[in-house]
């Protein structure tokens, strides 16, 4: 009876498990996607910022460094229903706010459902405090730590510059893929200009987690995590005592510091007033605060040494005088009277050779030395006689470094102005011009414009004699402990050394017994050269450049203070006080320093 | 007394072997589950289930040593008061019972909670036992066939009260038990027919499948013998299979509870929902899928370890097995089972006795019912209907359930020359 029933029985029960163990292949063997989606359950990829590079003093004195910031991200598919409005109430944002953010969210280019996405920034350690505890009933929501700028010192702002979350315009346009929308990138200064040596390099570290998110392990012991690779540190060249008292000396003044190491191009201290505190710009407070800031009618954000285009004034007589040697036309001996009917003049001389011309700053005479220059006679034309000395001109000028940008390591740099024949000639409308109607320049004044960290760079290249190295503020990158490359080359001047010492005999002069009395010093011998910048109708400009010690000298500098009258007096007191400052440690002259600080530079009846 | 004495020779060791494999990694099994890297407890530890289904197996132990001490004559004898007190049992559990995963099918005693229904099983299998090893019994008698199907009728009926279908279906395995004893087959095929035409409707738009009837019909007629009779059979099987068809829906939604809808539909589409109601077999295929062919290696799986997969301890535990031992370990899981039931028919085979060779068929039958379903549903061939895998899920009742239904059959096996002979 019922024979053959017992086959099928088994026949079924090894059918069954042959079914099993091939849908079993299937599923385990041959299709990849179930392990693909296992990893994306368990696995949670967590960036890991890297550490932005340091910045600090040429001693070593910590000027930039980070501090702790979070974010709040949000990974889709992992967000369950939450209750909103305690969500809001934690995160201190209302419900249509926080519609708005998912909904931009999705609008983003890189948005995704499976990807953590950026939900809210610039969390500090006092909300993070705060929204912790809470964290685990808003699943889908993760934490992310990274870190901000923090600064030590409230000088400096405009050199350093600030970071902030990169813009979309930027983003969309970044060929590199290396940002994301977020990311922190320097704006402006050293952090824009050095972005690639100080923004290091983004990890990845892999967790486990569970169904609720919780983080349970590393996923293979870390093998996969990559580690985040932190910026370079950058060591400046700036003294930050220097740079400090600059900014203190400068306090309600506009206008701009610029201090040099001649031996090496190195920048001491670049002081630009008005300026601000570099923290505002950074952490959760930065739109409000980069509104306030920007806005500001004093142009706090304006950075003058780099920036600010300026007539350079009687300090332009210096090189006016080499330039002038260099092509023949005069000797130290030679005597020109000082004749004010065409230009005027101040002060009593009447008869005086360059070195007596550049310590009482002699109008007429070098307005004189100029049209020698210009008019030399190669050609009868007057027209064209001026066309071919003003060339020669401007080659000797502009080797000065003036004219051009200098290629400072910071953005923004403008360019002055050193007129050419071709830039008469659009000035001109192409109409002729010869040397009666270009002769201001002479003296600084006309269509000269220079840059504060140009004067600074032509103090320090007298100083050096004939050759200068391009102004730098970052003399370390990274452990390697080198500049850019570009700023171990010397660029040379078109004048011979032997033109240089009679510019500086001058400009000794200038100080001991000259215009520039107030820079004097006990145990220094100062150089330098004042300048006063018509600026009708407010007050002058006043403009000072120097450097010290006459022999092996180890700063130069330009200060430039605007509406304050002659560069006699404010300019040269402050960059006096600075190079006692730099070379001492301290003033030695309190009188001169509370002159300064009394700020009162201006004649009571007349400017 | 005598007897007794070589009762351990003539018990089926490779059975027994099989057992003790099957049992012992369930076991490491659930440790794997429930293991924690951070805190590194012992598979020992009464904290964690590992170390309470020790405790559930050494009391299996004693069980096993009571089965076989009993007198083998004691399970033909008291069969039906057995039966009696397991029908009274289910009564009970719903008034007084208590509530887990949904399902009141506990009784509880203290914190100690049994469940009646996994008892159920041997219960029953030994009633149809004995009531087909009984004089007068004729397998193709109506009479006969209504009391069978009365015996697995009430028990399953009163387990579905609580709610706990999955355990109700495993009643449906004595099907099996009674075409091995001679039924008609046709039982079995329109049944297999019913639920073929179920879950084609689910897939096919009814259309299609009214357009095959009507074309089969034509062509049955059209080829087969020409009468009347036929052809009024015919018509009337199509008509019903139609009326079938179109009743799919109403089933679904009308008799069907929304969960066990919803397992219907994650089984014909687990992507359509994956993180609502085809979350389960979603999960469970991810985990099992992504052991690849060697598994990921013991304590390693993600999936089941971070609860990805619900129920892994339990009904999912096979999940655990194909992500951290691949296919190779869930082969050697397959053939162990295939082994065990393959040789509980080898066992029916040599009984000389109608009784225990019914019972002996009850045994396969059922557990190749656990089998067949859960590892189904693991692996997405099945909706998920919450039966335990013997011996490997977690939990006194079904490990003492199963154990118990196996070594009765050992016991009387071991016996089986002392058997009358009655068919």
């Amino acid at each position: 009876m019922n024979e053959g029933r017992k086959e099928i029985f088994q026949i079924a029960i090894v059918l069954v498990s042959i079914v099993f163990l091939v849908k079993l292949f299937f599923i385990q063997v041959l299709d990849s996607r179930y392990a693909e989606l296992a990893d994306s359950n368990a696995i949670l990829p967590q960036v890991e910022y890297p550490f932005r590079g340091l910045i600090s003093d040429r001693n070593g004195k910590l000027i930039v460094y980070n501090t702790p910031e979070f974010k709040l991200e949000v990974l889709l598919k992992d967000v369950k229903k939450f209750d909103s409005a305690k969500f809001c109430r934690i995160f201190n944002i209302s419900q249509q706010e926080l519609k708005k953010k998912f909904v931009e969210m999705k609008l983003r280019k890189e948005y995704s459902y499976y990807k953590p996405t950026l939900f809210m920034n610039q969390l500090s350690i006092t909300d993070f405090a705060k929204i912790q505890d809470f964290l685990d009933e808003f699943p889908g929501f993760y934490v992310q730590a990274r870190t901000t700028r923090a600064y030590s010192t409230k000088a400096l702002a405009n050199a350093l510059g600030y970071v902030s979350e990169i813009s979309k315009t930027r983003l969309d346009n970044d060929e590199t893929k290396i940002y994301r929308q977020g990311d922190y990138i320097g704006q402006s200064g050293i952090e824009s200009f050095y972005e690639e040596q100080l923004r290091g390099k983004r990890g990845v570290r892999f967790k486990l987690r569970n169904v609720k998110g919780i983080i349970k392990g590393s996923f293979k012991d870390g093998d996969y995590d990559t580690l985040s690779v932190p910026g370079q540190n950058l060591v400046t060249g700036i003294d930050l005592d220097l740079q400090q008292y600059g900014e203190f000396l400068m306090n309600g003044l506009a206008g701009s510091i610029a201090a040099i190491e001649p031996s090496s191009g190195e920048i001491l201290a670049l002081v630009s007033g008005p300026s601000y505190d570099p923290a505002l710009l950074s952490g959760r407070e930065y739109s409000s605060n980069f509104r306030l800031i920007s806005s500001d009618t004093n142009k706090p954000l304006f950075n003058r040494p780099l920036m600010a285009q300026y007539r350079p004034g009687s300090i332009f007589k210096i090189a006016q005088a080499m330039t002038a040697l260099q092509e023949g036309v005069i000797i130290p001996e030679t005597r020109i009277r000082c004749d004010r009917s065409i230009i005027d003049c101040h002060g009593a001389h009447s008869n005086e050779d360059l070195r007596g011309a550049i310590t009482n700053s002699c109008n007429p005479y070098f307005r004189d030395v100029l049209r020698r220059m210009l008019n030399k006679g190669v050609i009868n034309d007057p027209y064209k006689d001026t066309r071919i000395g003003l060339a020669e001109w401007d080659k000797h000028i502009m080797s000065f470094g003036f004219g051009k940008p200098l290629g400072i390591d910071l953005p923004n740099e403008k360019n002055g102005n050193i007129p050419t024949p071709e830039y008469y000639d659009r000035a001109y409308n192409n109409r002729p011009w010869k040397f009666s109607n270009i002769y201001s320049i002479a003296i600084g004044e006309g269509e000269n414009l220079v840059v504060p960290l140009q004067m600074a760079n032509f103090a320090a290249t007298v100083a050096n004699r004939g050759f200068y190295y391009t102004p730098h503020i970052v003399k370390t990158i990274g452990k390697e402990g080198k500049p850019l490359p570009k700023y171990s080359e010397r660029h040379y001047t078109t004048i011979d050394s032997a033109n240089f010492l009679i510019a500086i005999d001058a400009m000794q002069n200038v100080v001991e017994s000259g215009t520039g009395l107030r820079a004097k010093l006990k145990n220094i011998i100062v150089c330098g050269k004042t300048g006063t910048v018509q600026n009708d109708p407010l007050p002058s400009h006043g403009v000072f450049i120097a450097f010290a010690p006459r022999d092996n000298p180890k700063i130069a500098i330009s200060v430039y203070v605007e509406d304050n009258g002659q560069g006699g007096r404010a300019a040269a007191s402050i960059a006096s006080l600075m190079i006692e400052k730099y070379l001492l440690g301290h003033t030695e002259r309190p009188n001169i320093e509370s002159y300064v600080l009394a700020g009162k530079f201006l004649d009571a009846v007349k400017h | 007394m005598k007897r007794e004495d070589n009762i351990s020779g003539s018990l089926d060791w490779p059975t027994i072997g099989l057992y003790m494999a099957l049992v012992l990694l369930g076991w490491i099994n659930i440790y794997a589950v429930v293991y924690d890297e951070g805190v590194h407890q012992p598979i020992f530890s009464l904290s964690i289930n590992s170390g309470r289904q020790l405790l559930f197996i050494i009391a299996s132990l004693v069980i096993i040593m009571g089965i076989v001490i009993l007198d083998m004559r004691f399970y033909e004898t008291f069969a039906y008061v057995l039966y009696g007190v397991i029908v009274v049992l289910l009564i009970m559990v719903p008034l007084i019972g208590k509530e887990v995963g949904g399902n009141k099918a506990w009784l509880g005693i203290g914190s100690f909670g049994v469940q009646p229904s996994e008892f159920a099983k041997f219960v029953v299998a030994l009633a149809v036992a004995k009531y087909a090893g009984s004089v007068g019994f004729k397998i193709d008698n109506l009479r006969s066939q209504a009391v069978l199907f009365g015996i697995i009728g009430l028990p399953m009926l009163l387990i579905l009260a609580q709610k706990d279908t999955g355990t109700a279906l495993v009643f449906t395995a004595f099907v099996l038990v009674f075409f091995r004893e001679g039924m008609s087959p046709f039982l079995m095929v329109v049944g297999i027919c019913a639920a073929a035409v179920f879950i084609l409707t689910l897939l096919v738009p009814k259309i299609y499948l009214h357009v095959t009837i009507i074309v089969s019909l034509a062509l049955l007629i059209g080829f087969g013998k020409k009468k009347i009779r036929r052809f009024l059979v015919l018509g009337i099987g199509a008509m019903v299979i139609m009326g079938m068809v179109e009743s799919v829906d109403y089933v679904i939604t009308d008799v069907l509870k929304p969960h066990q809808q919803n397992r219907v539909k994650a089984l014909i589409n687990p992507d359509a929902d994956p993180l609502g109601y085809g979350w389960n077999v979603t999960q469970s295929k991810i985990a099992i899928g992504s052991g690849g062919f060697a598994g990921k290696g013991f304590l390693k799986g993600t999936q089941t370890k971070f609860d990805f997969v619900p129920e892994q301890s339990t009904d999912f535990i096979f999940c655990t097995i194909g992500e951290e031992h691949g296919w190779l370990g869930s082969l050697i899981v397959v053939a162990l089972f295939v082994t065990l039931l393959l040789r509980i028919i080898f066992l029916a085979e040599r009984q000389k006795n109608r009784f225990t060779r019914v019972y002996a068929y009850s045994v396969a039958s059922i557990f190749f019912f656990h089998f067949a379903v859960n590892i189904g549903m693991t692996i997405g061939l099945f909706p998920v209907i919450g039966i335990p895998l013997p011996f490997f899920s977690y939990g006194g009742s079904s490990l003492w359930g199963f154990t118990v239904l196996l070594f009765i059959l050992l016991k009387l096996d071991a016996h089986r020359g002392q058997m009358l002979q009655r068919s």
